[in-house]
This record gives structure tokens, C-alpha cells and sequence, in this order.
């Protein structure tokens, strides 16, 4: 038996039993910004289904590097990341040509953006964002480094894990995803409430692999991460 | 079958990877829809994010997908605009306004909400409040409560730069905007 797309098919729901609840008192900024109304379920329609098309012209020289897009006078310090992996639908399929946003703190902990205040230092030469489009069999890689744990004011003695935050659009309007990538082995992502809004099953699916294969040797650490959108309802058909 | 990687927050820190230009940065999207050449009224569109205690939003980013004047999505980009809000929780939008796309919809414009403090995204749609007759045989309005459905609708005021529409995003409380499970 095989599974063909349809054109005009509707995209699977959002799968709540996979995506964090609105409301999650642990992370306390959701109890003032979680809609408290249920969500009122509405049909796809011609525009939810069609999307915005950011191709590989859309990039630009070491976008997808993010140990030389914020040079200044050298390079910037911490472990070599390379990251890659796939984006596919829940069937498997690749989604070929779609933009992936990346953003994260530099190896101490600290971000460039001006609210952060974190006692740690900047450095000058990693600006911490970046951007791939996938290839035709929807894989995506990039360079960065490893981006280092930090401490926030959820509650007493909280620390964020450290993590790569990723954007990605996917095929429609409606395949929107903004999630954040973790590191396998890491003690803090017990303690972690955004980690933890996650229903428990799912959580896992947000830990790269690190990879001997991916690592390149005399240069930087390998780590695997898919990611997994959205698909269009297939419709059984008789192989 | 594969499960859907699981949604998690932008959290505070994004704005010098989703609007760089602020970090001296080049910018791949933006709150400009329109270029010289862009056929169709020419509105704004904008709006407050406020929480549960009615308190700005500041650490939010609203992105909104349209169609053109005529009622066709644009190939491309071309329709897809992003804005995070300012200390003030003001977002804006210039755009044309979009024509009906055929399909029994009235003129609107799909809009997603992201902020710390969300960790999955919330889909919403503004309505226009000139569009009266469009708006009541919407099949999507049509299955929101009547008494909700004004948050929905984006009241117009006509003043010497054009016509700006007014949206503004309550995530919570007793005028709540309505969100859709899409």
C-alpha cells in the first residue's frame, strides 16, 4: 500500500498530545499569556493551506555558519557544532526548500539581544543567529557553537538548558513551527518548566543525537536533529 | 506514522534573529507588505498585544499571511509580513487590503501570535468591519460565538494617510481575542 498526497488535502490537526498546553503554571509567563477560551476548530481553506516560499536565494554567504557570520577581529570561542537532520512530514516525507531560523546564546550563556543582562561575558565575535534552507530530500545542516546553559528568573536557582532555538515554516501557513533544540545527556533538562510543558511522551523528540558521523574529525562535534511538521492527510491507495 | 516535533517558546531573545535590522542586520521579512508596484488600498493594520491583567506585551512578534487585493495568494513571500511589538506592545502592519479569495471566505488576513510566555503559537484572523455583508455569510465567523466575534473584527478609521484598521490581541481574560485550532 502506498500513500499519495493530495493537492487539495487538508493538513493533519495539530497533535496536542505532542505540543505543550497553553497554560503551564510551572513556566510561570504562561499564566498570564495562555488563552483561557478552548480554541474553536476551523476548516483549511485556499489561504491556511498555501504558505510563504523562502528559497536558497533568500540566503546569504555563512547565513548557515554561525562561527563566521558574526566575525569581528577572530574567532568566536567555545566547542565547534556542526547540527543537521532532517525536516519530514509525519509520513515520512522530506519537505524539500524550506527556511529554517536559528538563533541561541553564545558558549557562556549569554545572548546578543539588549534585554539580556545575564552576568557572562559577550563575545565579540559570535552574533548567534543564522539561517539554511532544507535540500531536495529535506535536509538542513549548519555550523555554530555549542551554546552554554544561563540562568533565568522563573524561580529560585533556575537555568535554562542549553539550547538552539529553531523557526520553521514547512509547506503552508499552517505548518508553523517555533521549537528549541536540546543536548542529549544534559542534568538540567529535568529541572527545566519549557522542557517539562511538553507532554511527557514527547519530550525526547527535542534531544539531538550526537553523531561520530557527523562529527568532522580535528574540527567539530557532529549532532542530529529532525524535525517532524505537519503532513497532508494521505489517502490510502492499492499499490 | 512519524509524530510532530513538539512546540516550544520563542522566549525573550529573539528580535536580533527575527527583526536583525535592529542589530544592524540584513532582514528576510518584515511589516512592509507593499512596493511601489503593489496594485490595491493601501491600509495598516495595527494593533496591542496585552496579557491576562491587560498589560503590553513587549517580548511578542505577530506574523500575518494574505492575499493580494484580487483575492490570489502571491507566489513567494509576498503576502507574509512579521512585527514584534515595541516596549508598548504595538505592532503594524502596511499592507493592501486583501480581496476575497473565492472560496466563500470574506476578506481576511490569517494572523499567528508568538511571545515568551506561549509555548505553542496561536492562530487568529482580523476581519474587517467594512466589510459587513462579507462577514456574515463567513462559514469561519459563522462558528464563533456572537458574542466573541467582534475581537475579530478590525474596526476602520479613515485619516490623511489612509486607512488604518485596528486590531488589537487580548491572549487572555474576559474580551479575549478567538483563537482557532488550525
Amino acid at each position: 500500500m502506498t500513500h499519495t498526497p493530495q493537492a487539495e488535502a487538508d493538513f493533519a490537526p495539530r497533535d496536542w498530545t505532542q505540543h505543550p498546553p497553553y497554560l503551564s503554571p510551572a513556566y510561570k509567563s504562561t499564566v498570564l499569556r495562555s488563552p483561557s477560551k478552548p480554541l474553536i476548530p476551523v476548516k483549511q481553506s485556499l489561504l491556511t493551506r498555501s504558505g510563504p516560499v523562502f528559497g536558497h536565494d533568500s540566503l546569504r554567504e555563512f547565513d548557515n555558519d554561525l562561527t563566521k557570520n558574526g566575525r569581528v577581529n577572530g574567532e568566536p570561542l567555545g566547542e565547534r557544532i556542526i547540527v543537521t537532520g532532517r525536516v519530514l512530514d509525519e509520513s515520512g516525507r522530506p519537505v524539500p526548500n524550506t527556511l529554517l531560523e536559528i538563533w541561541q546564546a553564545n558558549a557562556t550563556g549569554r545572548y546578543v539581544h539588549r534585554w539580556d543582562q545575564h552576568d557572562a561575558p559577550l563575545d565579540p565575535n559570535f552574533f548567534g543567529a543564522g539561517r539554511c534552507v532544507t535540500d531536495d530530500q529535506g535536509r538542513y545542516r549548519f555550523t555554530s557553537i555549542k551554546p552554554g546553559a544561563y540562568p533565568w528568573g522563573n524561580h529560585h536557582n533556575a537555568w535554562r538548558p542549553a539550547h538552539i532555538h529553531f523557526s520553521l515554516f514547512g509547506p503552508a501557513y499552517l505548518t508553523r513551527l517555533v521549537t528549541q533544540m536540546y543536548f542529549p545527556g544534559d542534568p538540567l533538562l529535568p529541572l527545566d518548566p519549557i522542557y517539562n510543558g511538553i507532554p511527557e511522551g514527547a519530550r525526547d523528540l527535542l534531544i539531538s543525537r550526537f553523531s561520530i558521523d557527523v562529527t568532522e574529525p580535528v574540527w567539530a562535534l557532529g549532532y542530529e536533529f529532525d524535525i517532524v511538521l505537519r503532513g497532508r492527510d494521505a489517502t490510502p491507495m492499492e499499490a | 506514522m512519524l509524530k510532530q516535533t513538539p512546540s516550544q517558546t520563542v522566549g525573550p531573545y529573539f528580535a536580533y534573529a527575527w527583526t536583525p535590522e535592529l542589530y544592524g542586520r540584513r532582514p528576510l521579512l518584515s511589516n512592509v507588505l507593499t512596493t511601489t508596484d503593489t496594485v490595491g488600498e493601501r491600509i495598516r493594520v495595527e494593533g496591542v498585544v496585552t496579557d491576562g491583567e491587560g498589560a503590553p506585551i513587549r517580548d511578542c512578534v505577530v506574523e500575518i499571511w494574505q492575499a493580494d487585493a484580487q483575492g490570489r495568494v502571491q507566489p513567494g513571500a509576498a503576502g507574509f509580513g512579521r512585527c514584534g511589538t515595541t516596549e508598548e506592545g504595538l505592532y503594524r502592519f502596511d499592507t493592501v487590503k486583501p480581496g476575497a479569495t473565492g472560496d466563500g471566505e470574506a476578506p481576511h488576513i490569517a494572523v499567528t501570535v508568538f511571545a515568551r510566555g506561549m509555548l505553542a503559537h496561536a492562530f487568529t484572523r482580523v476581519y474587517f468591519a467594512d466589510e459587513e455583508r462579507a462577514n456574515a455569510e463567513d462559514p469561519t465567523l459563522a462558528l464563533v460565538p456572537e458574542d466573541r466575534r467582534s475581537s475579530l473584527i478590525a474596526s476602520r478609521a479613515d485619516t490623511p494617510g489612509g486607512a488604518v484598521y485596528r486590531f488589537d490581541i487580548r491572549l487572555q481574560g474576559d474580551r479575549e481575542t478567538v483563537f482557532f485550532d488550525l
